[in-house]
């Protein structure tokens, strides 16, 4: 069950996204894509997500071709920057979404839906936030109901666009162990992109340092922090380093 | 204190004499443009008593001029709305080539005077048109009969529905329809639950605009109806006939229906903006 990712390229007119991209991760890693803004680290996020169709490479998870799955039915939780929720739905309904678009045979009952609605709210901590709007629910609310709403599809990865880029530093730091935590019950493999060096060391099992199209460096973050390979990892992550002592 | 305090005004703000001036100006130019004309038609229209005006109103030529206009709406209205909303899904949320072609070409009707629209289709449908004898050996009619007066209504309306849902749609991006697929969603569930409810306000003013003024288009009409009496007369050219034939009283009774029509449609949009207040507020705060 783990993901491997081989050569994988990606152009977006003459502008080169991705060039040549590897990596593996076990499965129920917590992996950070780590770089600048254009290094390249979301769209790799969104080709994971079946978002994109890189131009070559391959990308193995499961034992499945993973890029030959259709996306809807890759079961990717994919929580997105701005957190995309259906703005005439109710946070309820966000979640259930879903549920409720599967054929049929395979959808829950309804008393069954409104079960598993309930369960996922108490587990970001959205109780009684159900018959609400997006638009009445502050930054760190619409985020966890994003969450919630990519947990619902019993999702085989999750991958998270800078999960806390829009918020401020208080939320970000509960946020973040309460991710944490909550990745560690879960034991989904999760793929998260950040350019914030911190967020990356303080939450991943492994992490990526990308810069123009391609990984610098791959590695845990003690190994990364202690032995940088090239110099743009030096400088980028030494910026964070350095400034902390 | 408080006193000094009421005098201070916020920086945007003009003196209360100024205010008084910009109001007064707004009012009269709405009243002198607006509101008398309308008052005028309905004046006008019961000059002679009420019994004149609902005499003129159900003459059989007005009412089978009513009942063309209503078809002519019913069948030019959805159509355009069913074109308005792909070609704005497919603007908005697809990538190809001429895309921006594409949109000059959706606004050409508003550039182009409506009698040309109509002369296009007398010149391509017409006896002596590139069509004509194909249609006259398979006795097919089009001009001076309703499908030319469907085509040509469609023709000037046809942008009202894209143009208001395009910036709609472009402004709203792709993110919650992406949202859907790695949801599951099927691509009609993305339109039918995602996209759809996102735009149904923008589509619903597109609509009211579309048929007011499908219901009210005169010049494209004008050219490809041959107003022939009872049959080919919409609403507007029954008005223009009846003023010609110096029946005002006539011609400003029907104008005052279609006067109606326009207060419906605003009161419609008003009551529409007022009831879901709190929902389209919901869909722009986000």
């Amino acid at each position: 069950m783990s993901l491997v990712i081989d050569s994988v390229r990606k152009r977006f007119g003459a502008y080169p996204a991705l060039e040549g991209v590897s990596m593996s991760a076990p499965q129920g890693a917590f992996v950070a894509l780590l770089g600048p803004s254009g290094s390249g680290k979301t769209t790799l996020l969104r080709i994971l997500g079946g978002l994109e169709i890189p131009d070559a490479g391959e990308v193995r998870f499961a034992d499945l071709n993973w890029l030959a799955v259709p996306t809807r039915e890759r079961r990717a939780g994919f929580v997105f920057q701005h957190y995309a929720l259906f703005r005439h739905m109710t946070v309820a309904g966000n979640i259930a979404f879903g549920l409720n678009v599967r054929a049929r045979r395979t959808r829950p009952a309804k008393a069954e839906i409104d079960r598993r609605v309930e369960e996922l709210l108490h587990l970001v901590q959205l109780e009684g936030y159900g018959k609400r709007y997006p638009s009445q629910l502050s930054g760190g609310q619409r985020q966890r109901v994003a969450l919630a709403r990519a947990l619902a599809i019993e999702p085989r990865m999750l991958l998270l666009d800078e999960p806390f880029g829009a918020l401020d530093a208080k939320v970000r730091k509960e946020l973040r162990a309460w991710l944490r935590a909550l990745h560690v019950r879960l034991g989904l493999t999760t793929i998260f992109v950040t350019h914030d060096q911190d967020e990356a060391f303080a939450m991943a099992d492994l992490v990526a340092v990308m810069h123009a199209g391609k990984i610098e460096q791959y590695g845990t973050p003690a190994d990364v922090k202690r032995a940088p390979r090239t110099a743009f990892v030096e400088e980028f992550v030494g910026g964070a380093g350095g400034t902390a002592g | 204190m408080s006193a000094a305090r009421r005098r201070l005004r916020g920086p945007v703000e003009e003196s209360p004499a100024a205010r008084l001036l910009l109001i007064a100006v707004t009012i009269g130019f709405v009243g002198l443009f607006l509101l008398a004309p309308l008052a005028n038609v309905f004046a006008s229209a019961l000059s002679e008593g009420r019994a004149m005006a609902f005499a003129a109103i159900g003459d059989p030529d007005a009412l089978s001029a009513n009942r063309l206009t209503l078809i002519v709406a019913a069948i030019a209205v959805p159509l355009n709305a069913i074109f308005g909303v792909s070609a704005a899904w497919a603007i908005t949320k697809h990538d190809f080539p001429g895309k921006s072609i594409l949109v000059s070409l959706i606004d050409l009707p508003f550039s182009v005077s409506p009698v040309i629209s109509g002369l296009v289709y007398v010149l391509m449908f017409g006896l002596q048109g590139w069509l004509g004898p194909f249609l006259r050996a398979h006795d097919i009619k089009i001009i001076f009969a309703l499908p030319g007066i469907v085509l040509a209504t469609m023709f000037v309306t046809f942008p009202f529905v894209a143009r208001e849902l395009i910036p709609l749609m472009s402004d709203q991006g792709r993110t919650e329809e992406e949202a859907a697929v790695t949801l599951g969603a099927s691509g009609w569930q993305v339109f039918s639950r995602v996209t759809l409810p996102n735009i149904k306000w923008g589509l619903l003013y597109g609509v009211l605009l579309c048929n007011a003024r499908a219901m009210g288009e005169f010049g494209a009409v004008s050219v490809v109806s041959g107003h022939i009496r009872g049959l080919t007369n919409t609403m507007p050219l029954h008005v223009e006939v009846l003023y010609n034939d110096y029946q005002f009283v006539g011609a400003f009774a029907v104008a005052s229906l279609l006067a109606m029509l326009a207060i419906v449609t605003l009161v419609l949009k008003t009551f529409l903006e007022w009831r879901y207040a709190d929902e389209i507020a919901a869909q722009h705060r986000h």
